[in-house]
């Protein structure tokens, strides 16, 4: 018996916190936000999509290295011996084209850590977030100043420079072969 | 008798009254939910940039449910498949017969009774016509032929049977007190006062009655907190095979018996369309001023209170459904069984007790 007059006391004293919160709240200022019209203002350090610059970009490779999850791919060719590329903002001098630089913001995780390590602070974070798209493809942002042509115009001439290389170096290799060769047999003639 | 013209013109202001609350209470919900939640609720439709806090939606509803297709599954029956909804609708809207909506209206030598059928067995009318409304959700869940349907049509009886019973035992404290069920008449009565200026409204004389009343009628509407029969989040109910405008019926219904609990509270226990100190001449205060009008203004200012008096409900309704948590089936049935018809048989013994002593 006690119990039943204390349930009824209970439920009606219940509803009436309840009520009464909700009658507190509506007196208290809508905090929605009518979001592609309005947006909040972000933080100074929020982190958003990366951003590469490309014409700072010396192609020192720490940035794919710290990467925890790897989603930077970069592919560099060394300028030519009489080519000069100048000089980043920053003061650093540039020795490769960067013909490749992309960042997969699928597989980004958002730690900052390669614009910390980025030695002429070309890469950064923007105060972008909203980078949803349709295909998974369009996620992988490229950044490389170079166009797909010129980047394999510039393999080849690597290539080619190699190829050069490599003949020079065996021709050298030849010559002392038979340097020593023409030694041992004179020595052996003498 | 009255001529038939008035009897149409006075249906026509009762069906339009009744559909446009129904209709701005698809609205009245979302704003008023999204008020109590710190959002800002229904603003996006709108007709040639204007958006009128969000009013249009009513309208892009109503468009959304006539245009889009009514399926039906195939093993349903298809008679009463059609036929549940309307009737649904139909038992909602007929028991707004016999609401009165103002006292009478003089025009030269005819008298409006603002009442669309003054019947003298008005609240039986109504627990009638509240009883025949389980019909048209039990055949609309057992016609689906779905097993959820037919689950959230076997609570729908088993709700609203259950608290058919306390709705009318809740309200017997009032005709006690009455001494008539003709509604009217119940609302005439209601214009006196208690020592001068207090209202004779049946709130002051039957509190518990009205606290019962309310808890029982928000029960009989299926809304939440006592929605097992829809079970929103559960078993989604007894219309869960309809689509289109059949659902759009249900939908309606549900906001028409809101606006119906609305009124028989304020008919039955907030003076109905009496309007304080307003006699048929004009005001007359307690402190002597008088502020004579002509019987047309009197008349409009009785149905402009009741109208008031409704929203103001309509909008308590909300806000409870807004606040409370939804009960489990069986806390449903145990809140209507074990507490509330023994409470409101409490409320008959001690509602005569005191007209005992009194007289």
């Amino acid at each position: 018996m006690v119990s039943y007059f204390g349930n009824i006391y209970r439920a009606l004293s219940t509803i009436a916190i309840g009520m009464g919160q909700t009658w507190k709240a509506m007196f208290r200022p809508a905090v929605t936000l009518q979001y592609p019209r309005e947006r909040w203002e972000l933080p100074v350090n929020a982190r958003g999509i990366l951003f590469m610059n490309a014409d700072d970009c010396i192609g020192c490779n720490k940035c794919v290295r710290i990467c925890p999850v790897d989603c930077i791919y970069l592919d560099a060719v060394k300028a030519a011996p009489d080519e000069d590329l100048g000089k980043a903002s920053m003061g650093n001098p540039i020795r490769q084209h960067v013909i490749r630089f992309d960042i997969d913001m699928f597989k980004c995780c958002y730690c900052s850590d390669c614009t910390t390590v980025c030695p002429t602070e070309c890469l950064y974070m923007t105060d972008e977030y909203e980078n949803g798209v349709y295909s998974r493809d369009n996620g992988i942002y490229h950044f490389s100043k170079y166009s797909p042509e010129e980047a394999v115009a510039l393999r080849l001439r690597e290539k080619e420079e190699d190829e050069r290389k490599a003949r020079e170096k065996e021709a050298k290799l030849a010559a002392k072969q038979k340097a020593a060769e023409g030694k041992g047999k004179s020595a052996v003639g003498a | 008798m009255e001529a038939i013209g008035i009897v149409l013109i006075k249906l026509a202001f009762v069906l339009v009254f009744v559909l446009s609350f129904g209709g701005i209470l698809t609205w009245v919900e979302r704003k008023q939910s999204a008020i109590m939640q710190d959002r800002i609720g229904a603003n996006r439709a709108s007709i040639l940039g204007l958006r009128v806090i969000g009013l249009f939606h009513p309208l892009a509803d109503a468009i959304k449910m006539f245009l889009k297709e009514s399926f039906r599954p195939a093993n349903a029956e298809k008679f009463i498949f059609t036929l549940a909804p309307a009737i649904s609708v139909f038992f909602a809207l007929v028991g707004f017969a016999v609401i009165p909506f103002g006292d009478k209206l003089v025009l030269g030598d005819t008298v409006v009774n603002l009442q669309l059928a003054p019947l003298n067995v008005g609240i039986l009318y109504l627990f009638a016509v509240a009883g025949m409304a389980v019909y048209g959700v039990v055949l609309g869940a057992w016609a689906s032929r779905n097993n959820y349907a037919l689950l959230g049509g076997l609570r729908a009886a088993a709700q609203m049977i259950s608290y058919e019973i306390a709705l009318g035992v809740t309200i017997f404290g009032s005709i006690m007190v009455y001494q008539t069920v003709d509604l009217q008449e119940i609302v005439r009565w209601q214009g006196a006062y208690f020592w001068g200026w207090l209202p004779a409204w049946g709130v002051i004389l039957q509190p518990l009655g009205f606290l019962l009343f309310l808890t029982v009628g928000i029960a009989e509407t299926k809304r939440v907190p006592f929605d097992p029969p829809e079970g929103e989040s559960e078993i989604i109910g007894y219309f869960l095979e309809y689509s289109g405008m059949g659902f759009g019926m249900y939908f309606l219904t549900d906001f028409i018996e809101t606006v119906m609990i609305a009124a028989i509270t304020v008919t039955l226990f907030f003076g109905g369309w009496q309007v304080p100190y307003l006699a048929p001449d004009g005001f007359h205060f307690p402190w002597g001023s008088e502020l004579l009008c002509a019987q047309w203004v009197v008349a409009l200012l009785q149905v402009l209170g009741f109208t008031l008096k409704i929203m103001f409900f309509l909008w308590l309704q909300m806000a409870i459904r807004w606040t409370l948590p939804r009960f489990r089936y069986d806390q449903v049935m145990r809140l209507g069984w074990k507490y509330i018809l023994p409470i409101s048989l409490a409320n008959i013994v001690l509602t005569g007790a005191a007209i005992l002593l009194i007289k």
